[in-house]
């Protein structure tokens, strides 16, 4: 975009200097953890003077720690159950709808989406207590699903609106009934779409701390819960390995999904 | 829908039954999120006039605004989410540049960098900064090492480490937007200026900067807004002594068991956000062009 300038020696310079800089600032909290996590030590020194996989052990090893990263892992899969057929069928609603009740439904499902999260906790703490579900496996799994839907819908939107119709309608005048068309053409075609809004839905709900700090309480904390109450406590090392093994795995995901897009795009 | 399938009436009964059948897809992504999200916030407002036995009241409003803390902690808000702000700005547009001029192969492959943040657990983020950020951490380690200061510099648990916290969350959000409105800019218009003689300073100044200024404006919105209620950085990069207005409604349900005050604390949030969305939807009724 700036070739006309490319003579410009000390402007591209800078730019890129500032570029690199803000680069660093990026990195720089997620990777400082990743050598802390093997020390020896429980001082956060840097670097290390001893290293070991004590932490790693602390974690594996502890009961609260596991049952806590079972019932996020539950929840981040039924999450993605739930939010991506329901997205899906949102999506292809709001696709054959069009105007103005495709405006509607569009409007509300983004709710979630720019609702302050805290705003959201408290107002579904407000009703789940009313109806006793509080710490209990439906409540903090509709606050999930329910972040996890505009999520899911802002993935599959462009991708329904891309597909021709005239493929259902071709299979449907063939004698294909709304599901067989569905199920035979719209979703193998949808298949990238529905993985990458599969792992979006699941890792909002791997990630979700504002809700789960107000309803997630007793058997249902989840690991943002306990990382968060752990945090204001004390700087505990056991967190550091959590968030090297959760940095590594949500790298996988970003860089196959980016290596995905790129292959797909060439 | 033409008037000659509007005209015949099996068709047009047809035409019926598939709009119900669609209308129906939408029900169950509705429910979730009308029962999960919209009556929850409903709720909030009722909740706002109601003691705790239930009974309608005004209590709760003249008790919290008439309390030094709630308009302290407005102000704390407001002055976080605006630093926060002019530091993106400041921060971002320049790499949304530096990305937009690059190759597009490169620019995808920097992007990985600004997505791996995004994706990171806010949780990871806050440890990393408490790590850095800390009297002994790295950063003051390094600012003496290099002679800049003599003693650490309070860097945490206070405004300054909230700040940093919420920049960094926020930035890949606004680079975003920002780095998409400049790559659509058309290389003949930056031609065109650099033949009349331009400098790289007033093409970025007089060409760029207002043609990405449609990107700029939404990048800025999603970071006001968002920051308006963070709770998780303040929480634990302010260390009790930075309290904007979500660690005040937390406060008053989790210590004080106030449904009804931290209720009444929630309402300006919900309206300041209420009144940008409302302000974002009739500007691009205005201005631009129409989406189905």
């Amino acid at each position: 975009m700036l070739e006309p300038w490319s003579d410009n020696r000390v402007a591209r310079v800078l730019l890129w200097s500032i570029a690199g800089l803000v680069f660093l600032f990026l990195m720089a909290p997620t990777l400082i953890v990743v050598p802390l996590s093997f020390s020896a030590s429980d001082l956060l020194e840097f670097p290390p003077r001893e290293w070991s996989l004590r932490w790693y052990e602390a974690f594996f090893g502890s009961a609260t720690w596991m049952a806590a990263l079972c019932v996020s892992l539950m929840l981040g899969v039924l999450t993605a159950l739930i939010a991506v057929p329901a997205a899906l069928c949102a999506c292809i609603a709001m696709n054959r709808l069009g105007g103005r009740p495709a405006t509607v439904i569009y409007g509300s499902l983004l709710v979630p989406s720019v609702t302050p999260g805290i705003l959201l906790a408290i107002g579904l703490f407000f009703v789940l207590a009313k109806l006793g579900l509080i710490g209990t496996l439906p409540g903090v799994l509709a606050g999930h699903a329910m972040l996890a839907i505009p999520v899911a819908m802002l993935v599959l939107y462009p991708a329904i609106n891309r597909f021709d119709w005239a493929q259902v309608q071709a299979a449907r005048s063939l004698g294909a009934g709304w599901a067989r068309a569905v199920t035979g053409i719209l979703l193998p075609q949808l298949r990238f779409s529905l993985l990458t809004a599969g792992l979006m839905a699941f890792l909002t709900s791997l990630d979700e701390a504002v809700i789960s700090i107000f309803i997630a309480s007793g058997e249902m904390s989840t690991l943002p819960k306990l990382m968060f109450l752990s945090l204001r406590d004390q700087i505990d090392p056991t967190i550091a390995a959590i968030s090297t093994l959760w940095t590594v795995l949500v790298a996988a995901i970003v860089v196959v999904q980016a290596l995905r897009k790129s292959k797909n795009a060439s | 829908m033409t008037p000659a399938l509007d005209a015949d009436p099996a068709l047009a009964r047809d035409a019926a039954h598939e709009r119900r059948f669609f209308l129906s897809l939408s029900l169950p992504a509705l429910a979730v999120v009308g029962l999960a999200a919209i009556l929850p916030i409903l709720w909030i407002l009722r909740q706002s006039f109601m003691n705790l036995g239930g009974e309608v009241t005004l209590a709760n409003w003249t008790k919290i605004l008439n309390s030094s803390l709630t308009w302290s902690s407005l102000q704390t808000t407001f002055v976080l989410s605006g630093l926060t702000l002019v530091i993106c700005i400041a921060l971002g547009t320049p790499l949304a540049l530096a990305l937009a001029s690059t190759t597009q192969r490169r620019a995808n492959l920097l992007l990985i960098f600004l997505l791996l943040p995004l994706w990171t657990s806010i949780l990871v983020r806050t440890y990393g900064w408490l790590v850095l950020l800390r009297r002994e951490g790295l950063v003051n380690a390094a600012l003496q090492n290099i002679g800049l200061t003599a003693e650490p510099l309070p860097l945490v648990y206070n405004t300054t480490g909230v700040v940093i916290g919420m920049v960094h969350y926020m930035l890949p959000l606004y680079v975003l937007p920002v780095y998409a409105a400049m790559r659509d800019i058309d290389g003949n218009v930056l031609r065109a200026a650099a033949s009349m003689g331009a400098s790289l300073g007033q093409a970025i100044r007089t060409v760029i900067l207002p043609l990405a200024q449609g990107g700029i404006l939404s990048g800025s919105i999603i970071v006001f807004v968002y920051t308006l209620g963070f709770f998780i950085t303040p929480a634990v990069l302010g260390g009790g002594k930075v309290n904007p207005i979500a660690i005040r409604i937390e406060r008053t349900i989790g210590g004080f068991q106030d449904w009804g005050g931290a209720s009444v604390l929630g309402v300006p949030l919900l309206v300041v956000v209420a009144l940008i969305g409302a302000a974002v939807l009739g500007l691009r009724r205005v201005a631009g062009p129409r989406h189905a």
